[in-house]
């Protein structure tokens, strides 16, 4: 017996690749774009917005026949505004170093249109568990989009991984370095960043032509 | 019972009663908690301080910063900090407590004109004394603060950094080894003027090897970052000024 049925499984598997969030819906682009420089933010984020997504969705589900449509969207930025305070001040008062580490993250989760845009999109609309999956699946395929442009992005940028050289040392010029190589400052800075998601939207479109829409 | 969702008196009375609901959520979460977060709080302070005098468990690689942990920290305050001066006006008095003063208060007090208290610690490691000054500033989205160590001769001795919002992988960096370990070493004075330290772009010095240049390379990609720390730097140089000269020795 499989685990999902067919139907559910494919809300996790969809948005890793044929309706990903950011090169198919675009939706969260502006926190691939702010956070990516180095791979670590890219995993804590991508992490951050896994909790926020499944649980949000949960909550909105549970909540979608009573909402009244007129104020649903400041329903669901108070509710996710107020499942991000209360993670954050637990963590403040019991994982205090780890609450510094995301405490960054904070205003960018509850800002990340990809949070309202499933909301919006999925969770008024459907059951809890299936809105639960919906917000692991989604939250998947915005973190994988975001490793991959924040692998490039500290690989080419900075010459490391995780903040571990990987390329030699830029300023001894040993590694890859002693061959005349250089970081790429231009990597570091935002515009970088959507110049990888762009990449990555060709390629996959390039791939599977059905994504192309029609003018 | 279907609720009719659409009518005007039910989207009020939901409105009103998600707002009590929340509030007293958050307001219930936020006082339970509040113990806890002060004590970490206080303990981050003493954990900083230390830091910027050099009391910390770093590695010698130059990797991520290691606090003194939390469950000994208070003891090595008490070693290592001898003195807590609060200077207020011309007065200076001596203050147990003076770690818990709120300068981002204090500097909102003398903005006003109001009387401010500016506090000092004076630490002692190894024979050697530290003089310990708290910043406050303004990064590219919210504050940042630190402690900036200086010795008689006002050569930094160490410096610690943080922030509240900062980008992560970009202005976020304030807080990484590589950054603040640059500071080490370096005068705040330019000849006998109290010039501070700039964080500069391109200074042909990514190895910071000439330490009485007065400047620091900067983060690349961080530049409002970068700038509000050589702001912050100056800001503080200058409102120790005072004290600062009854210390130094010529």
């Amino acid at each position: 017996m499989a685990l999902l049925s067919k139907k559910d499984a494919n809300l996790i598997l969809d948005p890793l690749a044929d309706n990903n969030p950011i090169t198919i819906q675009v939706l969260g682009i502006c926190s691939a774009l702010a956070i990516t420089a180095e791979l670590k933010a890219s995993a804590v984020m991508a992490i951050s917005v896994m909790f926020v997504l499944g649980a949000g969705n949960v909550v909105i589900s549970l909540m979608r026949n009573i909402i009244p449509s007129k104020i649903r969207i400041i329903v669901q930025l108070i509710v996710v505004a107020a499942l991000v305070i209360i993670v954050d001040q637990v963590l403040k008062a019991y994982q205090y170093e780890l609450s510094k580490t995301l405490a960054v993250f904070v205003g960018l989760i509850i800002t990340n249109c990809i949070i309202m845009g499933r909301f919006e999109a999925f969770a008024l609309a459907n059951g809890p568990w299936r809105s639960f999956l919906d917000g692991i699946g989604n939250s998947l395929g915005y973190g994988i989009i975001l490793i991959i442009v924040g692998f490039f992005r500290e690989l080419l940028g900075s010459g490391t991984l995780f903040g571990i050289p990987v390329l030699g040392d830029p300023i001894e010029k040993t590694g890859l370095y002693a061959t005349g190589y250089e970081n790429n400052g231009f990597m570091i800075i935002p515009p970088a960043a959507l110049i990888v998601v762009g990449i990555i939207i060709w390629v996959q479109r390039s791939r599977n032509p059905a994504l192309i829409e029609e003018n | 019972m279907a609720i009719d969702t659409e009518k005007n008196s039910y989207t009020v009375i939901f409105a009103a009663v998600m707002v009590v609901v929340v509030g007293s959520l958050l307001a219930i979460v936020a006082s339970v908690l509040r113990p806890n977060i002060q004590e970490n709080e206080r303990y981050e302070k003493q954990q900083n301080i230390l830091y910027a005098m050099g009391v910390h468990e770093n590695g010698d690689d130059k990797g991520s910063v290691h606090f003194i942990p939390t469950d000994r920290v208070e003891g090595e305050f008490k070693k290592y900090i001898k003195k807590q001066l609060v200077i207020e006006g011309s007065e200076t008095t001596t203050d147990e407590n003076a770690y818990l003063i709120n300068i981002k208060k204090q500097l909102a007090a003398k903005k006003k004109g109001q009387p401010y208290k500016l506090p000092v610690f004076i630490g002692e490691k190894e024979g050697k004394k530290f003089y310990i000054l708290p910043m406050y500033g303004k990064g590219l989205w919210d504050a940042i603060w630190g402690f900036v160590a200086v010795d008689e001769t006002m050569t930094v001795q160490g410096v610690v950094f943080d922030h509240k919002g900062e980008t992560p992988g970009l202005g976020a960096n304030i807080k990484m080894r590589y950054f603040m370990d640059d500071f080490s070493g370096e005068t705040i004075l330019k000849g006998d003027r109290y010039a501070g330290i700039s964080v500069i772009k391109g200074n042909n010095d990514p190895l910071n090897k000439t330490k009485d240049d007065n400047e620091i390379d900067a983060l690349a990609g961080a530049t409002i970052t970068g700038n509000g720390v050589t702001a912050m730097i100056k800001e503080t140089v200058n409102l120790y000024k005072p004290y600062l000269e009854t210390i130094r020795v010529k």
